[in-house]
This record gives structure tokens, C-alpha cells and sequence, in this order.
């Protein structure tokens, strides 16, 4: 039942084939699968009801003859839905929607509607006929006309609470997956105020604020300014789509400022923006989790401290970004607590940018040691000549 | 105003300077004999000067507060009288310090208000007051276990090792590079780990490896019930140890299943060998 030679098992088994799905997932299925077979019973009552008022046959017959060629009609159409799912998503793309889907399509489905509600509409009256000793009229006996309507009489409430059963658990399946994009984008909107509003950050600068009050209240001032600056452009840069480099650029500065305040001789900054470049538009404070990741994990642990460089550069029509530090360089650890800022930025450049921007972390080779964080991406189409 | 010597642990110059003048204007009688900006010169300073107090900045460069108190615990001589009073100093307190509100080890919140930090002050004054009364030795001792007590919780809380919280999957096996080849040891095989500088020295019955993962790296990947921490330098497999043998100052002496090699658990661990 497993999928076949040559593919692939994927660990995540929310993407796992068919035959490996997660047992929760399966016995819901298998619940919703006997709420459809009650429900169909329910609905050859209705059929059995309508067709008693219609026809003025007996009751209680029409009743056993109906409820039991819809229950036969629903068991051999979804009894055969799942092999079918499962034959046409063997070769789906492990990982894809369909691969996970217990739906064949379709055109797949019409055939298997028209087989299942044929020999439903067989066996089911033969049940009847069982039960009842009364036999109806069957399509093999009667003339071609009646053969057309008893078969239509099967096939197409077969079709349509097919598409009734199909439609209502698409839709509680796009229900859930919104519900579940929408929780997510909040929870990442929340990580990410978190991340930049780190306590940390904010309790220590406010620490050295008070102390700064007290013996030098110039200084003080200038520092409230550059932490208020940073808070507005943190608070702000989900509301607005870009602003220009050079903003960006001083938004770094405020928040190094403040880092070196804290830092003291510990920490130098550079920044290189050629005046060509200043006024391009970029996402707001996209380098501002480089530069935060810099600071924490390279050069705060380290005890003679460093340097930080930010700098912008042009090369043919790609606008290039590096963080650069000279900190304790990339370790397996760290990339636990670096990881949400990184995944933070790529996820930003997929969504403006697509396949072409990039964004890569390497150890420098240099004798300085550290990190360096590049990010490349298209220049806008009027800079480009 | 009780005389005593303080050091004073802070990686932010501004902050350090400004905890040492409060602490001067609230404690006239504290002497402040060094101010130093990481872990390692916190315990270099402390074990060469011994201090009656030390505060320490929990996040710093090299080793944190934390391990800096850890540190002292496990160094601390034992002809050296009782260790230090320690109060840690924090931003932020994801360690739940207020928990050891009224104890042996105490907690001041940045940036520090002037009250706090007299309270703080009271309090120092009156556990070094105790000790020094009448007979010390006793009272060092159940000053010691109290302070050990507490580190033992906190170090035992998560966060300290793995900022991350996300528990990282288990090693079965440990890859060390001898010349140009990966050896692969299984994790069963492995007597015990030792930090040496920024290695890790892996030792198996029959040979020596040395892998270039920080302990602090490779400890939450261990099975934690299999392989003991019994100092903050070495990783001991449990079923690997045969016998335990505790001395007078604490410390105890382990002995090994097949292996010629002594090992010493701290103090800060030795509650963790007990007969049942």
C-alpha cells in the first residue's frame, strides 16, 4: 500500500503519500467517511418519499427499495473514490496538495459515480427485493425507456450529492487552511515586534539612558531621539511598503548608536552608500535583522568586541546589500537563534522580489574572521539603462 | 557601615561605572576591588581576590553570569572561607529570579532603582553578618548548600544552555575527524566528554577523540538521564561510572567501568550520587 519503487518517503507526514498518512488524519477520514454513508441513507428516504407521492406505490416498500440502492450507490462510489485517489497520486509530487488529497479529480470521479451507482442500483434492488419480497421493476426486465429513467433515477442524485459531498469539503478545507494562514501571519507579525523589541535591547538602553540623565544630559538627549527614531521605524515598518535607502541606512545608524552607547569601545560601525544609491526604494528595515544578528550573535559574545560594516553597491542591474561584522563568526548553535531574523528576510525578498533576489551568510575568509551576511536584488526598471 | 570587598561583573561600561557609584553612596563601608567587563575576569578576579560580594551581569561576552557563578562554586578553595554572596543583575529576567526573593543569592533588575539596590545591600549585610558570627564553620556550610541549591535550579533552568527552548534531536553517534578521516563513534561507546578550551575531548574505552563542538553545544543533544553532567566540564555516561566516593570539602570521586581514568564530580552534582 506503500508508494511504489523509485519514490521518495518524506518524513513530514503531513506530505507523505497516501498509504503513509498520519493515523489521526485517517481515522477523521474514516469518521467523515461513515457520516457520508448515513447521510445517503437519509437522502434515499427522501428520494423513497418523493417517489411515493409521485407514483402513489406503497410506502414502506419504496422506502427499503430506495434507502437501500442509495446506501449500495454511496458505498461502491466512495469505496472506490480511495483507490483511485490513490492510484492517481502514486506519481503526484510529494509534498504537492494533491499528494495529500483523498480526491481523484474529476473525471476519474464520473466514471466511478457511473459504475458505483450502476451496480448500487443492481445490488441495491436485489437487497430490496430481499428484504421485501417485492421486486421492482429492474432495467434488465422492463422496456429501454423505463431502463433510461431507473437508471437516471440512481445516477443523477448519485452526481449531484457527489458534488454536494465534493463541494462542502473543499470548502471546509479552504475554511481551515485560511484559518491556519491567517493564525500564522499573526504569530509571525508578533515574533517579529518581539524580536525587535527585544527586552533585552530596550531595559539595558534604557538603563544606560538614566545613567547617561544624570552625568550627561546633552547626551541623554541625543540618545532618547535615536531610540525614539528606532521605535517609530520598528513600530511603523509594517504599514508602509518601501522607503529609501538612505532612510534606511540612518535607521541603522540609530540603532548602532545606540549599540555602541552600550558597547562602548566594543563596538565600531562603517557605512558605505555610494549617492547614486541613496534614494532607491527598499522594504523597510529589511537589514535591520542582519545587523541585530550581527550584534547578538557575533560580536556580543565575543570579548574584544569588533566592527560592523553596512554597505550598498551596484553591480550591473542588481542593487547588492552586506552586513558585514568581525564577530565569533557562524557555529551550529547559533543558528537556532539567527534563524527567525534570516527566514524573516527571505520570506520579505520572496514576496517583492520573487526568484531574483537572494540573500546568502558566509563565514569571511579573511584574517578579521566574522560573518558576512549579502543580499542581491533587481534594481527597479527606470534606474537600469 | 559594615566593611566588606565587592566585584562587580557588567560588559556595559556606562552601567558598570553607575552600579559601582550607587553602590558607594548606599554602602560607604563597601570596598569595590575590581570592576571587569566579562565572565572569565569575573572568576579570575574573585578566585585571586575573594570578595565578600559579587555582582554579576547575567548576559555578557566569553562566559555568562551564570556560568561565572558556576564557575566560582565549583573553584572556589576550600581554605578560602565561604563563597562570595552573589547577586545577579539582569535587563531581563527570563530566569524567573523573583523566585529566589529572600535567599542566599539575590537579583537586581536593570536599570537598577536605587531602593532595590539598598534592599540588596540590607540583605548582603545581613547573610555576611551571619556567617561571620560565633562558629563559621558550620554556618559556611549551610550557606554553601543554600547558594548551591539555588544554582542547581537555575542551572537546571531552560534557556540557560540553548537560548533557542526548541530541544534539538538526539545524538546516536559522534563524528570526530582524526587526520583527513571522520570517525564515526557510536554514542553507547562513549565513556565520557571534557571540555578543553574550545574542544571537546571524547573518550571511548579504547581511544581518544577530540571534536571541535562547544560542551555547552553538545550537552542538550545528549540523553540526559544516560549521559550525567557532573561538572561544568564533563559529561559522564551513568552506566559508566562504578563507584562514587563523596570527601570532606563536597566533591566527589568517581571511578570507571574499564577505565584506568579518576574523575571528580563537583559539588554543585553531588547530589546526584545518593544510594537508594
Amino acid at each position: 500500500m506503500n508508494a511504489g519503487p523509485g519514490s521518495v518517503r518524506i518524513p513530514n507526514m503531513s506530505a507523505a503519500p497516501f498509504g503513509l498518512i498520519d493515523p489521526e488524519v485517517r481515522a477523521e477520514r474514516r469518521g467523515r467517511f461513515w457520516m457520508r454513508g448515513l447521510r445517503s441513507a437519509g437522502y434515499g428516504a427522501l428520494i423513497g418519499l418523493l417517489i411515493t407521492g409521485l407514483t402513489g406505490q406503497t410506502f414502506w416498500i419504496t422506502m427499503v427499495h430506495s434507502m437501500c440502492i442509495a446506501v449500495l450507490c454511496w458505498f461502491f462510489i466512495d469505496l472506490g473514490r480511495v483507490p483511485a485517489a490513490r492510484w492517481k497520486h502514486r506519481h503526484a509530487t510529494a509534498g504537492s496538495p494533491e499528494a495529500d488529497s483523498n480526491w481523484p479529480g474529476w473525471p476519474l470521479m464520473l466514471v466511478i459515480v457511473v459504475v458505483g451507482s450502476l451496480l448500487g442500483f443492481t445490488l441495491g434492488g436485489m437487497l430490496a427485493e430481499w428484504l421485501t419480497g417485492y421486486s421492482a421493476p429492474g432495467y434488465l426486465r422492463g422496456s429501454l425507456r423505463q431502463t433510461v429513467a431507473l437508471v437516471l433515477s440512481s445516477l443523477v442524485p448519485a452526481l449531484i450529492i457527489t458534488y454536494w459531498f465534493y463541494s462542502r469539503e473543499a470548502i471546509a478545507g479552504h475554511e481551515a487552511a485560511a484559518q491556519v494562514a491567517q493564525r500564522q501571519a499573526a504569530e509571525n507579525q508578533l515574533k517579529l515586534l518581539e524580536s525587535q523589541l527585544e527586552p533585552h535591547m530596550l531595559f539595558n538602553t534604557l538603563a544606560n539612558l538614566r545613567v547617561l540623565i544624570g552625568i550627561d544630559p546633552p547626551r541623554a538627549q541625543a540618545m532618547l531621539d535615536q531610540l525614539i527614531a528606532f521605535l517609530r521605524a520598528t513600530l511603523n515598518a509594517s504599514r508602509s511598503a518601501s522607503h529609501p535607502l538612505d532612510a534606511e541606512f540612518a535607521r541603522l545608524r540609530d540603532y548602532l548608536a545606540l549599540m555602541e552607547l552600550r558597547m562602548g569601545e566594543r563596538l565600531q560601525s562603517r557605512f558605505e552608500l555610494p549617492d547614486e544609491l541613496a534614494g532607491l526604494p527598499l522594504p523597510p528595515l529589511l537589514l535591520q535583522p542582519l545587523v541585530e544578528n550581527s550584534i547578538k550573535h557575533g560580536l556580543e559574545p565575543k570579548v574584544d568586541g569588533g566592527r560592523i560594516e553596512v554597505r550598498a553597491a551596484r553591480d550591473a542591474d542588481e542593487l547588492v546589500l552586506q552586513v558585514r561584522d568581525t564577530g565569533v563568526g557562524l557555529s551550529d548553535s547559533a543558528s537556532d537563534g539567527t534563524r527567525f531574523g534570516l527566514t524573516q528576510v527571505r520570506e520579505r525578498l520572496a514576496t517583492l522580489y520573487g526568484a531574483r533576489a537572494s540573500l546568502s551568510l558566509v563565514p569571511c575568509g579573511d584574517a578579521e574572521g566574522g560573518t558576512l551576511a549579502t543580499i542581491r536584488l533587481p534594481l527597479p526598471a527606470a534606474t537600469v539603462e | 557601615m559594615m566593611k566588606a570587598r565587592a566585584l562587580i561583573a557588567e560588559d556595559e561600561p556606562l552601567l558598570a561605572a553607575n552600579l559601582q557609584a550607587e553602590l558607594e553612596r548606599l554602602w560607604p563601608g563597601l570596598e569595590i576591588v575590581a570592576n571587569v567587563r566579562h565572565g572569565a575576569a569575573a572568576v579570575e578576579g574573585a578566585l585571586a581576590l575573594r570578595p565578600d560580594v559579587v555582582f554579576l551581569d547575567i548576559r555578557m561576552p566569553g562566559l555568562s553570569g551564570l556560568e561565572a557563578a558556576q564557575a566560582l562554586a565549583e573553584d572556589w578553595p576550600d581554605d578560602a572561607g565561604a563563597l562570595p554572596a552573589i547577586v545577579f543583575v539582569t535587563a531581563y529576567d527570563q530566569y524567573a529570579l523573583q523566585a529566589f526573593d529572600h535567599s542566599a543569592v539575590d537579583y537586581v533588575l536593570k536599570p537598577v532603582q536605587p531602593d532595590r539596590l539598598a534592599q540588596t545591600c540590607a540583605r548582603v549585610q545581613a547573610a555576611l553578618k551571619t556567617r561571620s558570627s560565633a562558629d563559621p564553620a558550620p554556618n559556611h556550610a549551610t550557606a554553601l548548600e543554600a547558594t548551591l541549591g539555588q544554582l542547581r535550579q537555575l542551572l537546571g533552568t531552560p534557556g540557560l544552555a540553548n537560548a533557542s527552548g526548541a530541544a534539538p534531536a538526539k545524538l546516536g553517534v559522534i563524528q570526530a575527524s582524526v587526520g583527513n578521516a571522520i570517525h564515526l563513534v557510536p554514542i553507547g561507546e562513549v565513556l565520557y566528554f571534557e571540555a578543553a578550551d574550545k574542544y571537546v575531548r571524547v573518550i571511548t574505552a579504547e581511544r581518544e577523540y577530540l571534536i571541535r563542538t562547544a560542551l555547552r553545544e553538545l550537552i542538550p543533544q545528549l540523553d540526559e538521564t544516560r549521559f550525567w553532567q557532573v561538572h561544568r566540564g564533563l559529561v559522564v555516561r551513568a552506566d559508566a561510572i562504578a563507584t562514587a566516593v563523596r570527601d570532606d570539602t563536597g566533591k566527589v570521586h568517581l571511578t570507571l567501568r574499564g577505565h584506568k581514568d579518576k574523575l571528580v564530580a563537583s559539588r554543585l552534582y553531588a547530589h546526584l550520587f545518593k544510594a537508594m
